[in-house]
């Protein structure tokens, strides 16, 4: 039944994704290895894809990741599966709002999470820049295109405070302009 | 019901606008759900994030579940939730469908190489943000550096490192007090 383990993983993903959009994506890689329904490439594309289109980042991927592996049922089980536990979890919380952000539980918790949110996603960027500029093995040689499209896009999104300021989808469009015109 | 519907289609309308997910969101939120619908104040609305940063799931969901269920109880949760998520299911889907038939042609492979190198650096951007928020002692950096060589090194699931790193946060809050 390959809609009933869909809503599993991607039920996991919602309970244990703390920290946005972003916090899914070790998640979506993990899903990707032990299943096979879309691959590292498809997930990256996905990345570029859920940042260019409204909505929040995690819900685009999980529908679009749903939707690669079984269709429109699979977009929206996906998509369900994600945010059933944000629902409950919210639900419970809210009725006792106030005590929950002071809990020393919860502020120990969460101290410990962040971290390792921000490691899962380091790794996660790994293996997106070992397809992108190792074609997929990092004893390949480096793709010269592609790092000076990455050494300018750094500069531009850190550097020159009058471009810091210009939105994602701006520099996914810019990018994909470079990719057709110099054939990447 | 029509509390319900009014709940859903003002949702449907923030989700179909709102482009880069859920801090992006915030002034979107703050305009129709303070300003129009007067539905919160300003400072219920930055406790909400607060929580849903600290909730599992995607923060935008988690903010339209809170208000949803202030606006409606239970049930009014559930259809802010299901709102907010309707436009993303509409706009992924067509979009889906119509790469997978264009996606042998030429240029839009070399499209999306390019978009993948722009894709790594968003993410190292967003790592960066998340690393200064995060990693701010010793111990901290300890669990960063244990979990990005046990995520390279093991295919172990996420879920066991967030277990793990949850319960190390609370042992190690209380070691140090």
């Amino acid at each position: 039944m390959i809609y009933m383990k869909l809503f599993w993983e991607f039920f996991q993903t919602g309970l244990f994704a703390v920290g946005g959009g972003m916090a899914t994506l070790p998640f979506l890689y993990s899903i990707s290895d032990r299943t096979g329904w879309f691959t590292h490439q498809q997930l990256a594309d996905m990345i570029a894809i859920s940042e260019s289109t409204p909505g929040a980042i995690g819900v685009n991927m999980a529908t679009y990741s749903g939707y690669i592996t079984a269709g429109i049922p699979g977009a929206i089980i996906s998509t369900l599966g994600l945010i059933t536990p944000s629902v409950i979890v919210i639900l419970i919380v809210a009725a006792f709002l106030y005590t929950f952000k002071d809990n020393k539980y919860v502020i120990g918790t969460f101290y410990g999470l962040r971290p390792a949110s921000a490691a899962m996603i380091t790794a996660a960027g790994i293996v997106v820049a070992r397809v992108t500029f190792f074609g997929g093995n990092f004893t390949n040689p480096i793709n010269i295109k592609a790092l000076i499209l990455a050494v300018m896009l750094l500069i531009f999104t850190h550097a020159i405070n009058f471009t810091k300021k210009f939105h994602p989808v701006f520099w996914i469009f810019f990018s994909a302009v470079i990719g057709i015109v110099f054939k990447y | 019901m029509k509390k319900l519907i009014e709940l859903f289609i003002t949702f449907a309308k923030m989700g179909a606008v709102t482009f880069g997910g859920g801090y992006a969101m915030l002034p979107i939120l703050q305009r129709e759900i303070v300003e129009n619908k007067k539905w919160g104040t300003d400072e219920e609305l930055a406790d909400y994030y607060a929580i849903g940063q600290c909730t599992p799931g995607v923060i935008a969901v988690n903010v339209a579940t809170f208000i949803g269920r202030k606006v409606a109880g239970n049930i009014g949760g559930i259809f802010a939730t299901v709102g907010i998520v309707f436009p993303s299911l509409i706009i992924i889907t067509l979009l889906a469908g119509v790469i997978q038939i264009y996606s042998s042609l030429e240029w839009v492979k070399h499209a999306f190489a390019g978009i993948r190198v722009c894709v790594c650096i968003l993410i190292f951007n967003a790592v960066i943000k998340l690393f200064s928020k995060a990693i701010i002692d010793k111990k901290t950096l300890g669990i960063y550096i244990l979990v990005l060589a046990g995520s390279i090194m093991f295919n172990i699931s996420p879920v066991i490192f967030v277990i793990l790193a949850g319960l190390s946060g609370i042992v190690l809050k209380a070691v140090s007090k």
